[in-house]
């Protein structure tokens, strides 16, 4: 029973990680950058759903679409003062402005909201499952991230296959130039991919913060970097790979914590990351592709 | 066409004589009361850093590859150098002896840690790369988190569980204690040191970069399936750089943790591999003098100016964005260049693939 | 120069031989016999066999797309062979990768450009000697004599090399900022310098004008005439390939459809067809043909 309830908080987790990984992976399979900020979002879009709550006092639903609100912008911001300018750089450059507007965030959210820890309360309203005569508890923070993750997963893989701005996507991730004479908008495309991506880390942070109720500058690089290593797991493109990679490091983590160490369990999901680079770097559902000589 | 070559000299010469004349300016200021004790305590830090920022721009400069963990090959020199300086505390009883060996067996370790991890980490490049160095700094910064280490006239203990563990006898010595880092270091290091060290990494730096090797080295950098077809083969060149760069920064960690009573583990983490990518990317990747004079501004600068100790974080990272855009965006470096700044003399002067 | 040089003749082959017949006395530089890839069950070259003698200039010519920098990325083992057997001098390079191909003897220039271009031309150039330079690591950190004399040796070859295509006033200058020209002219010096068997380039012509290309068809003779090696090259321009080559292998769909002297491919019926399309009542032109052929 108690490796059932490890199993569960891994899934859990596991969501968290699919639901941010999903904004890595879009925007590594489309604008072919590691956007190293993406999990500083994440920590943004906790700060502004608990200053809607607290600060404010508005209802949580409208404190999560206020953080949507506000991450979106802030993405597409990014995007365009950051990212764009360097289109033709080299990607040595990208990942290292990447890396600084990671930085960026994170200390400006220490200048403005300090160091000291916030105590996020969970906006998830539901009481616990109780199972088996209460020796299973699930909350009902897993139980809607679990949900969350699954709506969010098939409505992105709908509006990647099935709808015009998704065929774009598909399009400029394929060929930049190609789709360009077509007649597609490669910077808008971008653009929205990180409005998604940047929309999706917040209800990422808002699960996150939910489910681990400590909220620092520092909440969301670790996730970050984690979720990217899901997407890498899951195959770096691929919609349902994030899902299956988010899930599955999600439990190798809980796991790793509960049997193997504690303070290992953040190696242990590194040691992943390096073996799957190593042994399948395109991971479970990616694409091969050829170096054009 | 002597020019460029008459051009790399100089300018090495000019970067020798940098270090030398600054050195001495401090030794006169320190000689004369003019420091203040804070930045006297920073001074072995300072040297530290440079070490690191050379080496890292080994990599990152000449070699063209990200590295986010090269505080990571820090931490393993500066354990395993304390380790060194402690065992070797009644045997050899010479201070700076005992921390040229504590920086040699460290740089000994790096280098061995560089080759394992660059056996897996070299076969990647670009953002992949990039992030496995990251997994590998944190990889070194848990598992150095778990350690325990402790001697006794029995010999060397380690446990992965407690100090207790250890079982040391009475008069034994905890020399790593796990989260608690290296306690009870004695104090080494010393200015002089520093300033040995980077003037031997100078000289390896230099001379590797203008040789065959660093040529080659070069070329994989600007194009591995060219060097490849010219007989060059991309894994070796890429290893001599990735071990280089560990090596030496092993030295500096051995040197950074010899200053200090005790130091952790977390001393050693992303944020310091990103702070010394700074340094690198201030001064001009591929530009090693930049790389000095950006590790020297930066860590003296908050030291000076109390209110930018604040905001120095935040000051880094528009540092990181702003270089990148000006440097590879054509319309904003035409707009720089139009209101002045200098791309030759401006600290964030980057001659690519030249070196200096 | 020696006017005496042999000049060896490409004798076609039957696409069935594994090993070739052939009429001369003197041994092949390059024997390739049933080369093939695959990329994802596509089959980009197929069953390609090919003898090139020591100093022989041999063209390979076809419309685009039809495989033809693809059978230099194998011969080269940018890309493994899925099958077929390469030997050079001799050897077999079956189990070679890219940089003991060029230690073996084969060096190449790349159809978009390929050069170091942070580095000096001298830098360029030196890169391609850099197995014959004879001083390791520890002697280039040390600065021992090795080193000294090591690169006054590597300079005074660079300078020679560079004075062949008269560029020695460009030394210093950085590659990425030269002049297309030069830079294709440097691409090829590097790999010379490498001290090849078999040079492949990869239309050296392209974006020449005419007047270049005269120049580039003497410089290519006169390599093969002062280094005795042999050449093979890729080329749409007709002019440059009727003119130099002594060989030439027509590809299309990544098959051999015909091998031969200048003047038998011209008349060879296949290949005015793959150029031009089935006629069919009149002249079917297909989209990938190439102009040059019939000029």
């Amino acid at each position: 029973m108690t490796f059932l309830s490890y199993l569960i908080s891994g899934i859990s987790l596991g969501s968290i990680y699919a639901i941010i990984a999903l904004g890595y992976t879009m925007v590594y399979g489309i604008a072919k950058m590691l956007n190293f900020a993406h999990g500083d979002v994440i920590m943004v879009g906790g700060y502004m759903s608990f200053i809607a709550m607290i600060n404010f006092g508005w209802p949580p639903l409208l404190s999560v679409l206020f953080a949507i609100l506000v991450c979106t912008v802030l993405g597409i911001l990014i995007e365009q003062l950051a990212y764009k300018p360097l289109r033709s750089a080299p990607p040595l450059a990208v990942l290292i402005t990447a890396i600084g507007v990671s930085y960026f965030l994170q200390n400006a959210a220490l200048l403005i909201f300090s160091a000291n820890p916030k105590s996020y309360s969970s906006i998830i309203p539901f009481d616990s499952l109780r199972l088996f005569n209460g020796q299973l508890i699930i909350s009902g923070t897993t139980i809607v991230t679990i949900i969350a993750c699954i709506v969010i997963i098939w409505t992105l893989n709908t509006i990647v296959n099935k709808t015009k701005i998704g065929k774009a996507m598909r399009a400029v991730s394929e060929d930049k130039e190609a789709a360009q004479l077509m007649g597609i908008s490669v910077n808008k495309t971008i653009s929205v991919t990180f409005a998604i991506g940047s929309a999706l880390a917040a209800v990422a942070g808002v699960l996150l913060c939910s489910a681990y109720p400590i909220l620092m500058p520092t909440t969301g690089a670790m996730p970050g970097i984690k979720a990217f290593t899901a997407a890498v797991f899951g195959g770096i493109g691929s919609i349902p790979g994030a899902f299956l990679g988010g899930i599955l490091l999600g439990i190798i983590e809980i796991l790793g914590k509960a049997y193997v160490s504690t303070q290992l369990s953040d190696a242990i999901v590194f040691a992943v990351l390096i073996i799957i680079l190593l042994v399948k770097p395109t991971g479970l559902l990616g694409k091969k592709t050829l170096v054009k000589v | 066409m002597r020019g460029l070559r008459l051009r790399s000299n100089i300018d090495n010469l000019l970067t020798y004589g940098l270090v030398i004349v600054a050195y001495i300016v401090m030794r006169l200021l320190i000689a004369g009361g003019n420091i203040s004790s804070a930045l006297q305590g920073q001074l072995v830090p300072i040297t530290a850093y440079i070490v690191m920022a050379v080496s890292l721009n080994l990599t990152v400069g000449v070699l063209g590859e990200l590295s986010l963990g090269h505080a990571g090959f820090m931490s393993v020199g500066a354990f395993s150098g304390v380790i060194t300086a402690t065992l070797l505390t009644d045997t050899i009883p010479t201070t700076w002896l005992r921390l040229a060996l504590a920086m040699l067996v460290g740089s000994l370790i790096a280098a061995i840690f560089g080759f394992l991890i660059g056996i897996p980490v070299l076969r990647l490049q670009g953002d992949y790369l990039a992030i496995v160095t990251l997994a590998f700094g944190e990889i070194i910064k848990n598992v150095m988190n778990t350690i325990y280490l402790g001697y006794d006239k029995n010999g060397i203990r380690i446990s992965m569980e407690s100090a207790n563990a250890l079982k040391l006898d009475e008069g034994g010595k905890v020399i790593l204690n796990g989260p608690m880092g290296a306690i009870g270091i004695t104090k080494l290091s010393s200015f002089n040191a520093g300033f040995v060290l980077i003037l031997i990494t100078l000289f390896i730096v230099l001379n590797l970069i203008n040789s065959k090797s660093g040529r080659a080295i070069k070329a994989v950098r600007d194009d591995k399936i060219a060097a490849e077809s010219v007989g060059i083969s991309v894994w070796r060149y890429r290893m001599m750089a990735f071990v280089t760069s560990a090596t030496l920064a092993g030295a500096a960690g051995a040197l950074y943790a010899l200053n200090y009573t005790t130091v952790v583990a977390r001393k050693f983490d992303f944020n310091t591999s990103i702070l010394i990518l700074v340094f690198v990317v201030l001064g001009g990747m591929g530009n090693i003098r930049g790389s000095i004079i950006a590790a020297t501004v930066l860590t003296v600068l908050p030291e000076v100016l109390r209110a930018f100790n604040e905001v120095r974080m935040l000051v880094y990272a528009i540092i990181l964005i702003l270089v990148m855009l000006v440097r590879n965006n054509v319309t904003l470096r035409q707009l720089f260049q139009k209101i002045g700044i200098k791309r030759r003399n401006s600290l964030a002067n980057n001659k690519e693939g030249d070196d200096a | 120069m020696n006017s005496e040089i042999k000049k060896t003749k490409m004798v076609p082959l039957p696409s069935q031989s594994i090993i070739p017949e052939r009429d001369i006395a003197q041994k092949p530089i390059l024997e390739v016999s049933r080369l093939g890839i695959n990329f994802g069950g596509l089959a980009a070259v197929e069953d390609f066999n090919i003898a090139v003698g020591p100093t022989e200039i041999c063209g390979i010519i076809g419309p685009n797309g039809a495989g033809k920098t693809t059978i230099f990325n194998l011969l080269t083992k940018v890309y493994q062979p899925t099958s077929g057997a390469i030997l050079l001098d001799g050897q077999d390079t079956s189990n070679m990768n890219t940089v003991q191909i060029n230690q073996a003897g084969i060096a190449r220039t790349f159809q978009n450009i390929r050069l170091f271009p942070s580095l000096s031309v001298e830098d360029n150039v030196k890169i391609g000697l850099h197995n014959q330079i004879g001083y390791n690591m520890v002697s280039g950190i040390f600065r021992l004599p090795a080193f000294f004399s090591g690169e006054r040796r590597a300079r005074k070859r660079v300078m020679e090399l560079l004075d062949i295509f008269d560029m020695t006033h460009l030394a210093s200058h950085r590659a990425g900022s030269l002049p297309y020209g030069a830079q294709r002219r440097l691409e090829l010096i590097r790999a010379l310098a490498t001290n090849p068997k078999l040079l492949l380039l990869d239309e050296p012509a392209a974006g020449m004008n005419p007047s270049e290309t005269e120049e580039l068809m003497s410089n290519i003779e006169k390599i093969r005439d002062s280094f005795q090696i042999a050449i093979m090259l890729i080329e749409h321009d007709m002019r440059l390939v009727m003119g130099i080559c002594e060989g030439i292998a027509v590809i299309n769909y990544g098959k051999i459809i015909a091998k031969g002297t200048p003047e038998e491919i011209q008349k060879n019926p296949l290949v005015i067809e793959a150029y031009l399309g089935k006629k069919k009542g009149k002249i079917h032109v297909k989209r990938d043909r190439d102009p040059g052929l019939l000029q």
